[in-house]
């Protein structure tokens, strides 16, 4: 089959590989009919995520159709279609029983790893890392699902591929950032980041009830994109952010603030160049811009809320800030099979239509161009699906 | 608590003091007897190696023999016959100390205890999860023969009884006098507000020479790695079915 592998930073290619076979009495095994690029998998193309290996097949976001299934499995059947969370869960450990599927404790065969860097493993995750499973990702023409079980989520016919694949990972992604902020009726939440999660942050935080959204980001079309979704926008590289957000708020600073920028921001102050040295000469691992200004604008008691990718350390984190005004952090990967009957019921009832975001649609053999694109912010690109069938 | 006298097969009749002693004394013996080669040196091999095995265990045969028994059971009022049963003479205890590969891991499942208990207590099932072992078998009630995987395909064998038993609380095991090598240990478990924790206690005293060598290293570089992975697959299979993996999935590698 074909699969977008990573060969190294900023190097993708799309490579003939076997087909996935059935490993595990849980596995399945899915024939993709799409998949997306996900702002995170523009953290490994730049290589800021360790552990990857040259022939690593990419992808987390995908959706199709069940094509074998393993002995252990009685509910899922060939020709289901399916949506897969890209946290591996294995339903049954103690995490996994209290809805935090993203820190499955049996998911990841190299956890020892994740240990190494964490303390403790979460779960293992599509395409990203051996650190975090080393399991092949979605990027492909087939993929093997292990706990088949648990993640693949059967999709009504009536909805289209581009309506339901977001539920893979950006849309429960936002609606947990937003969720995360415990938003009062009324309150404002600030969005640093008009990519895919956080457009779906500033529609989540309205389905939850905020009064005001106001994003941040610099891009014109995503910019437009978080005005259509009912923002008030403010351009990120504009130095005066925090004192705008002040003023719109009347002196008091957003209920809750949401970095959905993550590792690689970019920012208008001197911080961002320290940050950009540090971690070009390996001193630091994370950019830092984003999280600084959300902590450093949020009001008194508020709520900092990070769906954003981190990996490492970070440098000159203001928690002192954090600290004395009383925030409350909350942050982690995705529990995205807690949210999706919640979420396609969203979809039903045409309260949100997550195909809104995508800008691209194109081949398997497209991913190497595709994904530089996307990184460099070109073409208008916001999202992109492949078809690899 | 609830204790049945034909749980306890094994009988200890050192005390604890002196078990500690005697561990201290015979990892010191076996000290001595690594470093020097000569016959006193391994006659001293000897000595410390019972020693060790009468620490770690709480059994003397001299003391069988002579009718002693100085266990601290027998002398708290014990169970009549001196048998391991007192929350006291806990098989983590009798394992204290001593030389040799030494590891103490636990993990919390989210199964019920007697589920976990049974599963352990039948032998058979550990090379299952412990990828040290090639396999275990039960002869007879209480003895068991194990054969693990030493480096370059060099099997170390040997065979164990089960030296204290407390049905869904402990199992502790030790080699046989005579065996290649000196081991023991124990897992114990209990309930918790996660699940139920599995705590285990392994040691493995590595007589000299190769097989020496061989024994040192089945748990590899990094011993309570080596144990927390096997706590990890022990985890795995009981709670999901099945132990992760990846080998075998495609990739573009070269």
């Amino acid at each position: 089959m074909k699969a977008v592998c990573w060969e190294g930073r900023e190097k993708i290619n799309v490579e003939t590989v076997p087909d996935p076979t059935l490993l595990n009495p849980r596995d399945a095994i899915v024939r993709v009919t799409s998949t997306a690029i996900c702002g995170s998998d523009l953290h490994l193309y730049d290589g800021f995520i360790p552990t990857m290996q040259a022939g690593d097949i990419l992808g987390h976001e995908f959706m199709g159709v069940v094509e074998e299934v393993g002995r252990g499995l009685t509910d899922l059947q060939k020709g289901d279609r399916v949506i897969v969370p890209f946290p591996i869960a294995c339903g049954r450990c103690f995490f996994c029983t209290h809805d935090l599927y993203s820190c499955c404790d049996n998911s990841n065969p190299n956890a020892w790893m994740a240990e190494k860097f964490y303390g403790y493993s979460a779960a293992g995750l599509f395409g990203y890392s051996h650190m975090l499973g080393g399991y092949a990702g979605g990027q492909a023409e087939y993929v093997r699902v292990p706990f088949a079980d648990v993640g693949p989520f059967k999709i009504p016919e009536h909805l289209t591929d581009e309506q339901v694949l977001f539920l893979t990972d950006i849309f429960p992604t936002g609606f947990m950032a937003a969720e995360n902020c415990n938003i009062q009726h009324g309150d404002t939440v600030a969005v640093w980041g008009c990519g895919p999660v956080g457009q779906f942050a500033i529609r989540s935080a309205f389905l939850l009830g905020a009064g005001r959204v106001i994003a941040i980001d610099t891009v014109p079309e995503r910019v437009m994109m978080a005005n259509q979704g009912g923002a008030e926008t403010l351009d990120s590289m504009d130095p005066d952010v925090f004192f705008k957000l002040r003023y719109m708020t009347g002196g008091i600073g957003p209920d809750s603030c949401i970095d959905a920028v993550g590792m690689e921001a970019h920012g208008p102050h001197l911080d961002y160049v320290y940050d950009k040295i540090k971690t070009m000469t390996m001193l630091a691992t994370d950019r830092v811009s984003a999280l600084r200004k959300a902590i450093h604008s949020c009001r008194k008691g508020g709520t900092v809320s990070v769906p954003g990718v981190y990996g490492g350390l970070l440098d000159k984190l203001p928690f002192g800030a954090a600290m004395n005004k009383g925030l409350t952090i909350k942050t982690g990967q995705t529990h995205v099979h807690k949210y999706l009957p919640r979420l396609l019921r969203y979809i039903e009832s045409r309260a949100i239509d997550p195909s809104f975001v995508v800008t691209h649609r194109v081949s398997l053999e497209e991913a190497p161009r595709m994904y530089r694109t996307f990184r460099d912010k070109k073409e208008g690109c916001i999202k992109v699906v492949m078809k690899p069938h | 608590m609830a204790f049945a006298a034909t749980n306890y097969v094994e009988r200890v009749n050192v005390g604890r003091v002196e078990r500690w002693l005697s561990m201290a004394a015979g990892g010191a013996l076996a000290a001595y007897a690594l470093k020097r080669r000569e016959k006193p040196g391994g006659a001293a091999a000897i000595a410390g190696a019972a020693l060790l095995y009468r620490g770690a265990t709480g059994h003397c045969d001299l003391y069988q023999v002579l009718g002693i028994n100085r266990s601290d059971a027998r002398r708290n009022g014990g169970y009549g016959t001196g048998v391991i049963a007192d929350r006291g003479s806990d098989t983590r205890a009798q394992l204290g100390g001593g030389r040799g590969i030494h590891v103490e891991e636990s993990v919390t499942i989210n199964r019920p205890l007697s589920e976990l208990y049974r599963f352990w207590r039948n032998f058979e099932n550990l090379p299952k999860f412990m990828n040290h072992l090639d396999s275990v078998a039960v002869r007879e009630e209480g003895i068991s023969h194990w054969v693990a995987k030493g480096p370059a395909g060099m099997q170390v064998e040997w065979d164990a009884r089960i030296i204290n038993e407390v049905e869904n609380k402990v199992i502790g095991w030790q080699s046989l006098e005579g065996s290649m090598i000196s081991t023991a240990g124990s897992v114990n478990f209990d309930e918790d507000l996660h699940g139920t924790r599995v705590s285990v206690h392994l040691q493995y005293n590595p007589p000299g020479g190769k097989l020496g060598a061989a024994v040192a290293k089945l748990f590899g570089e990094e011993p309570n790695q080596t144990i927390r992975e096997e706590l990890r697959r022990f985890k795995q299979l009981m709670e999901a079915g099945e132990i992760p993996t990846t080998t075998g999935q495609p990739s573009g590698r070269r």
